[in-house]
């Protein structure tokens, strides 16, 4: 029986949080359209040796009645051309009703590589999907016969587009953090694996991961329970010691906005917005920042937002939950001294 | 060395995005226009590049597709490093939608390459500001039959091509492309240069092409409705303190979201 595929992205066996978004979301897709749940995995042998166990564990919890391995040489590490070849086949044996992606970069990036080699359209960074004959709202349009209706987000989320998909074979992404990633409720199903054998040819080498460097150990920007971050009011690169310290005792990371880097303050890698990393902490302290909408984009997807701001009416204080009204500069050093005062504290 | 790099004309938004009344595009009436962030970087990137070789046999192309005004984008283009320009006039009454975008970008680019050679690279931007469909570069890239890969921060050219940096959460990749090849930038890779007065001068001298290929670009399945603005988050403020004396309040809150 064809199903709903899910293509599962992951770092060397270990599967992105959106990739987990993207089965939930794709749980409720199948759930709609009575089909089954597929999720679709691709790596070497050695790959599935050290995490196939887990990988098909993790996909059986969110649901899926089927994982499919794709297995070959050159899907050892992450390529583009090696991913996206390798989708192309199994949508043609496997033939699924839709095949659906995290927007991760790996996800977007080989469902793109999928939709340019079948010449299929694909909707990318989606929130809302409704199959055939079942509009979410019939009211936003005269229905186009047969198409799917779908919204997704534009200008990073700060718009909301609609839009009708007809297409043989419906490809979509599901932006990141637009939904909770959430097992399914009746614990896991006895997923069954299928292997398959993709051929693929020399040529996809070009473009495979040919060596890695890592910087940052531990937790980062976008995994960080805290992140705390500064914008034009810290004032200058060295501004943010303090920051750095509340970040350092909260065990989260600094980041930044884009005004911040394009004074050379910080490295691009720590900021914060549309073209910079999308958080999703338990607190984002936004220090100093008037919250420009590429940054609230950004930051949105933050469980709770504290604003540290000498103006009451910046966009970033009137959308946080909340605020502090004063100075940055004062109010984070007091901050660190009254959690080192606590935890000195005899209990 | 000869490098495309393809640009898009975007609303310059503050801090809040209007959609016209007939929900079809953002109404731009007080708002100015700018490059998209990604492709500006990777123009200034192609300008780093070509800097850094000996000769002068080397150009920056810049290709656009849009409205007959996304000249504006070509000129300021031309203020930073480009060399040369192309306008693929976009029939705003149409549905520009990723796959239409690229047919029409593809033809563009054999037509370039017809008149002035191959590109060596073609770069792109990640993804646009407005639309973000993710896959342009992508689509146009594997009709040329050339190697692509997109999120890149760091490009350093070797003998038979490129090296390409892709930022990851704990560091980078490192890809090894043949020439010729695409890449998809993103905003970091560089900080784009600010024109100067002789940039300004050949701004106002740069040669605009302007090729007829929007013509054959079919529509493709995703067809814009609407667009709309999300529901705003409803969010009352609590307001912890005024001064450092806020700082026991903040802290409990910290302890309350089990985060201290």
């Amino acid at each position: 029986m064809s199903g709903i595929a899910v293509l599962v992205d992951h770092d060397r066996g270990v599967p992105s949080g959106g990739a987990l978004e993207a089965l939930t979301s794709a749980r409720a897709l199948a759930a709609d359209m009575s089909a089954d749940l597929d999720a679709v995995i691709l790596g070497d042998g050695d790959l599935f040796d050290a995490h196939g166990a887990d990988l098909v564990a993790i996909c059986a919890a969110y649901g899926a009645a089927a994982v499919h391995c794709g297995r070959h040489q050159f899907l050892a590490d992450y390529g583009p051309d090696a991913w996206g070849a390798a989708l192309a086949e199994f949508v043609e044996t496997a033939a699924p009703l839709a095949v659906v992606a995290a927007g991760t970069d790996r996800g977007a990036e080989a469902m793109a590589q999928l939709a340019a080699r079948t010449n299929l359209p694909l909707v990318a960074n989606c929130v809302n999907v409704s199959p055939k004959g079942s509009p979410a709202d019939a009211s936003t349009a005269p229905s186009a016969g047969g198409a799917w209706h779908v919204t997704r987000i534009q200008w990073g989320g700060s718009l909301l587009e609609d839009v009708t998909l007809t297409s043989t074979l419906p490809l979509l992404t599901i932006a990141q953090h637009s939904i909770e990633a959430e097992p399914r409720e009746d614990g896991p199903l006895p997923a069954a694996v299928a292997d398959f054998e993709p051929d693929l040819g020399p040529e996809v080498q070009q473009t495979l991961v040919r060596d890695r460097v890592t910087l940052a150990e531990g937790v980062t920007l976008s995994t960080a329970p805290v992140v705390v971050s500064g914008g034009r009011g810290v004032g200058s690169a060295d501004g943010f010691a303090p920051l750095e310290e509340l970040a350092e005792l909260l065990g989260g990371r600094v980041g930044c906005s884009r005004a911040v880097t394009n004074n050379g303050w910080r490295s691009h890698a720590d900021q914060v917005g549309q073209t910079g990393t999308r958080i999703a902490p338990e607190i984002y302290i936004a220090c100093g920042i008037s919250g420009a909408i590429q940054h609230w984009v950004g930051a949105m997807g933050s469980k709770n937002i504290l604003a540290i701001n000498i103006d009451p009416e910046a966009n970033m204080v009137t959308k946080a939950g909340y605020a502090v009204i004063a100075d940055l500069h004062e109010v984070v050093p007091a901050i660190c001294d009254e959690i080192r005062r606590r935890r000195d504290r005899p209990s | 060395m000869r490098i495309l790099v393809c640009v898009k004309r975007v609303p310059a938004v503050g801090s809040r995005i209007n959609v016209t009344d007939d929900g079809q595009q953002v109404d731009t009436a007080h708002l100015g226009f700018t490059t998209s962030p990604h492709e500006e970087c990777a123009l200034e990137e192609a300008a780093q590049i070509i800097e850094r070789l000996d000769g002068d046999d080397h150009a920056v192309v810049v290709l656009t597709l849009g409205p007959e005004a996304s000249a504006e984008q070509l000129r300021y283009a031309a203020s930073v490093g480009g060399s040369e320009f192309a306008l693929v006039i976009a029939d705003g009454g149409l549905d520009w939608d990723p796959q239409r975008t690229a047919v029409a970008i593809t033809s563009a680019v054999r037509e370039l390459e017809a008149g002035g050679g191959q590109f060596d690279l073609i770069l792109f931007g990640n993804e646009s500001a407005d639309g973000g469909n993710f896959q342009v570069g992508i689509r146009v890239a594997r009709a040329l039959g050339r190697p692509i890969v997109n999120g890149i921060k760091g490009i350093d050219p070797h003998e038979r091509g490129f090296i390409a940096r892709r930022e990851t959460d704990a560091g980078y990749e490192v890809y090894e492309l043949e020439a010729p090849c695409a890449l998809g930038v993103k905003e970091g890779i560089n900080l784009p240069r600010y024109p100067t007065m002789k940039g300004r001068l050949a701004s106002r001298k740069a040669q605009i092409q302007v090729l007829d290929c929007a013509a054959d670009a079919d529509a493709g399945g995703q067809s814009r409705i609407r667009l709309h603005r999300p529901p705003e988050r409803a969010s009352t403020t609590v307001q912890l303190g005024d001064s450092a004396a806020a700082a026991p309040a903040v802290v409990d809150l910290l302890d309350e979201l089990g985060v201290l």
